[in-house]
């Protein structure tokens, strides 16, 4: 169900595919200090063979260790932290595999070179699933030619000693420290791969412990981390003015009155390429100072040409896609069983519903920036630029840095600087190919920087949508036909990213009558991944009206979810992302046990339940509200039940289902973006609010550990929690929520 | 351009900027002090929190030309030398940030309450943090830490790195 994220992924990886041998990766990574050098080797992005993948052959580094003479244990974290807490995860199973004391560890951000570190990018909630095993090769082929070198110093078959404690210690209790064994171990041959074994879990000293984050002491003292906190010798500041109506064209400005404001160094036109994911026509403001270019941003004074550009409209699409409630789409996606015959069934009770879901924006805390340093060629060498991205794929910035600048791999050289907050915005580039343009006619190095009113008028949205549901129960109350018509979003005839409802939506592949039809609205508002993409959507209109279906039944939802899961099996055989319903049956017993599901309720509270799976994890939330008479809902507390395999960072875990829960409240309360004439109409915190801190409900997380692979938790918890709300305020009140957000509805927070 | 001298965290700075320039980009761009964020540039979101004579402040809003003279204390400002703020301490032992870019700010409003309320109830918390936004949600780790911070043997303090949370 995450196709969007995956496109992207081998996106970035068509982008950045490349191989090294083994041997030319070591002798690169030996020229990058002292000490013992240890490179791994990767599989290509996960597949049904992730597992067994030929890894020597299909060499791509991914990562490396290095233990200094001092006993430091440095391990680089090659991939995008953008509070996912990537960059504490992937080291502590590097660690772990090892035998280090995470105590001896320091983790830093690897430089951004693809050729020895393989695909750095991180989204889609696959970073984890894609690298568990590299991690645990780069760890464990560490720990052997440390154990080879103390074999060789103690005298003693390797057999005989273990790694633990950053040391290797001999049967005999002798031993000798990492940091002894370093210059020796980076000497010794690297393992093959397929004679490395790890640990087992109940082994595990650092896996499943709760480690605070790497950068953790930095954030808290107010130290350079983020993009946005770039400084660099002779760097001038820059904001980008672009068109309010997205794809408008640069007619004229005032430029010369521009000009001559304080701290104004530079003002001019930049023609754009009319790709949105790349350059648009806009003015740039290159100054002395940010405060300087925004004050002159609020005094520029632009005639653009709109013939081009948006022209959508939200009211129109609400419109238009009231017209088709309750009928069906064109051709069918999905057509199996006979639903009608279901529905007309005498003795099946058919209900409808339609529902509705509105564009949000990312909102992140950080807004988007970059820094770029172009430096022409002197005396006929190439030109060359520095860019400073807090990127989630800087894999990426290399395409239009070839294509619209000409710079080829080795005149581009990218810093990964940390993300303040991301949730699928930053896997797009335009930020950095404004600056880089900025940065070349300036020929100084610049800092763009975003106002919050850019960030929110020039996003790539969550699309909005809306689906007409239908839904037959038998006689005993047991689903038998589910129908949507999908009322999605389209550009240039494409869906975009988020849009749509595919055969493997729950409950489609567990029931015997299905179909699914769409109709696509064409439009030029810019969408891509945000947290969970179309599953953030998909659940608040399945698990709402499943539940409806429920109540129309008389059933209890927990009984009548788990009889649509049927048997324990895999949805699909042989893919270990897909859905299993044992695991689904899990979470959901759990979560309702531990949320004490069916007890008997005060009034104008309301308990509600609702499963996900997505971003291959199997969640389950119950949220217990209460509403009151003016119709302001005070989430008391949700209980989260999650599957996602073995939990490597146990605070970490915690965290990311603690702010999706949080995240999926705040976006479901009050969160819209709606545009007219092609312009989007919200700028600020003011008229798009973020739930604050005594809005807060507690959230109470439960892991089953199962022993499937681990995968990501940065997306997964999102879905579920707007229809477990959603369901909870129905029994708490009898009204049916089926539009976000509830404000729109009467109801506050 | 004008001058102005101010106190920022205890050493005297004069800055030479327009009379409309914001603290917070003094602070960034001529100061590079970094710590203190850009958010909203409308005192909405709270991530450029600092204390101006140890009144939590929003510097987006707040002009240069307006304090002069005054005692600025930021994120850089908060620890003794090595010393970390209780808060400082207990933000880092409870893993409170995700993305970690409003932090900075978070710390500096609940440095500003435990200022005057050494030991704050969930309500006090409530009032003094509800201008600082975090959209990755930890706001049940902030709760935590500054209970944990102003006092450990607290009822209120539970441990938000464990999955269970306990109600207030």
């Amino acid at each position: 169900m995450n196709n969007d994220n995956n496109n992207l992924v081998d996106s970035i990886r068509r982008a950045t595919a490349t191989s090294i041998d083994r041997r030319g990766f070591l002798k690169l990574t030996g020229l990058l200090g002292g000490g013992f050098v240890l490179a791994s080797v990767t599989p290509s992005l996960f597949g049904a063979d992730a597992n067994t993948a030929p890894l020597i052959a299909n060499a791509e580094l991914n990562a490396f260790v290095r233990v200094t003479p001092e006993g430091k244990i440095v391990i680089y974290s090659a991939n995008a932290e953008m509070g996912q807490g990537i960059k504490t995860t992937l080291p502590m199973v590097i660690a772990e595999e090892m035998g280090a004391s995470w105590s001896d560890v320091e983790v830093l951000q690897s430089p951004v070179n693809e050729l020895l570190f393989g695909q750095q990018g991180a989204g889609g909630s696959t970073t984890v699933p894609r690298t568990w095993d590299q991690m645990r090769q780069m760890g464990a082929s560490a720990r052997e030619m440390l154990i080879g070198a103390g074999a060789i110093v103690m005298e003693v078959p390797r057999e005989e000693l273990t790694a633990a404690n950053s040391r290797v210690t001999h049967d005999s209790g002798n031993f000798r420290t990492f940091a002894q064994l370093a210059s020796l171990a980076a000497k010794q041959p690297v393992p093959d791969v397929a004679t490395l074994e790890f640990k087992e879990r109940a082994d595990y000293t650092i896996i499943g412990k709760a480690i605070s984050g790497v950068d953790n002491s930095v954030i808290v003292t107010g130290g350079a981390l983020f993009g946005i906190d770039t400084r660099v010798p002779e760097m001038l500041y820059a904001a980008y003015q672009k068109c309010p109506a997205i794809g408008g064209k640069v007619v004229s400005a005032n430029l010369d009155e521009i000009k001559r404001l304080p701290g104004i160094v530079d003002a001019f036109i930049v023609k754009g390429n009319d790709n949105v994911m790349e350059l648009l026509d806009g003015v740039a403001l290159v100054g002395t100072n940010t405060h300087a270019v925004f004050s002159a941003k609020l005094k520029l004074n632009v005639q653009w040409d709109e013939a081009k550009a948006s022209k959508d409209s939200w009211a129109r699409m609400a419109t238009d896609a009231a017209a088709l409630q309750g009928k069906r789409g064109g051709d069918p996606l999905v057509k199996k069983g006979d639903v009608d015959a279901q529905f007309n069934d005498q003795d099946h009770t058919t209900h409808e519903a339609f529902y509705e879901y509105p564009f949000v924006a990312h909102l992140c805390m950080e807004p988007m920036n970059c820094t770029a340093h172009y430096k022409k060629g002197a005396a006929g060498a190439k030109d060359t630029v520095e860019l400073w991205i807090p990127t989630q794929g800087p894999g990426r910035a290399y395409v239009p840095m070839k294509t619209m600048f000409v710079l080829e791999q080795d005149q581009v050289t990218i810093h990964q600087m940390r993300l303040g907050g991301s949730f699928g915005r930053r896997i797009f580039s335009e930020y950095i190919c404004e600056v880089t343009e900025i940065s070349r006619r300036v020929g100084k190095p610049v800092k763009l920087t975003w106002t919050r009113e850019d960030d929110i008028r020039h996003d790539f949205y969550r699309v909005g949508g809306f689906q007409s549901v239908k839904a037959a129960v038998n006689k005993a109350g047991k689903l038998v036909a589910f129908e949507n018509h999908h009322i999605g979003m389209q550009t240039n005839g494409q869906p975009v990213i988020g849009t749509g409802f595919t055969a493997n939506e729950f409950p489609l592949e567990n029931i015997d009558h299905g179909y699914v039809s769409n109709t696509m609205f064409e439009i030029k508002t810019p969408c891509g991944p945000w947290r969970a993409p179309r599953s953030n959507t998909n659940a608040f209109v399945v698990q709402s009206f499943l539940d409806e279906m429920a109540h129309k039944a008389g059933r209890d939802y927990q009984d009548f979810l788990l009889e649509i899961l049927g048997e324990s099996r895999w949805l699909e055989d042989g893919n270990i992302r897909a859905m299993h319903t044992g695991r689904a049956a899990g979470v959901i017993k759990l979560a309702a046990e531990k949320a004490g599901w069916g007890r008997k309720m005060p009034a104008g509270t309301g308990l509600g339940l609702a499963f996900f799976f997505s971003h291959a994890g199997h969640i389950a939330e119950v949220a217990e509200v209460e509403v009151d008479a003016n119709k302001r809902i005070k989430v008391n507390r949700v209980t989260v039940a999650v599957d996602v395999g073995p939990i490597i960072n146990f605070s970490g875990a915690v965290s990311q289902v603690q702010g999706a829960v949080i995240d999926g409240l705040s976006t479901m309360m009050t969160q819209k973006v709606t545009m007219e004439g092609g312009r989007i109409q919200q700028s600020n915190f003011h008229d798009y609010p973020v739930l604050r801190l005594p809005s807060a409900p507690i959230v109470d997380v439960h892991f089953i550990q199962s022993d499937y692979r681990p995968t990501g938790l940065g997306e997964p918890a999102l879905p579920p929690l707007a229809p477990a709300v959603g369901n909870a305020i129905f029994a708490a009140t009898g009204q049916r929520v089926r539009k976000m957000p509830l404000s729109e509805e009467g109801y506050s927070i | 351009m004008p001058k102005y001298t101010l106190k920022i965290n205890g050493a005297d700075q004069t800055l030479d900027v327009e009379p409309d320039m914001p603290l917070l980009w003094a602070l960034r761009d001529t100061l590079g002090l970094i710590g203190t964020k850009f958010g909203c540039g409308i005192a909405q979101c709270g991530v450029c929190t600092v204390h101006v004579n140890g009144t939590a402040m929003r510097s987006c809003v707040t002009t240069v030309s307006s304090i002069a003279g005054q005692k600025v204390t930021t994120i850089e400002g908060l620890a003794k030398g090595d010393q970390l703020h209780p808060l400082q301490q207990a933000w880092i032992e409870l893993d409170v940030a995700q993305c970690g870019y409003c932090q900075a700010g978070q710390i500096m409003s609940a440095a500003a309450l435990l200022a005057t309320k050494p030991d704050p109830s969930d309500a006090d918390i409530d009032a003094a943090m509800a201008g600082n936004y975090c959209r990755c949600g930890t706001y049940l780790r902030i709760r935590s830490a500054i209970h944990k911070a102003a006092n450990p043997a607290s009822a209120l303090f539970y441990d938000a790195t464990r999955a269970q949370e306990q109600p207030a």
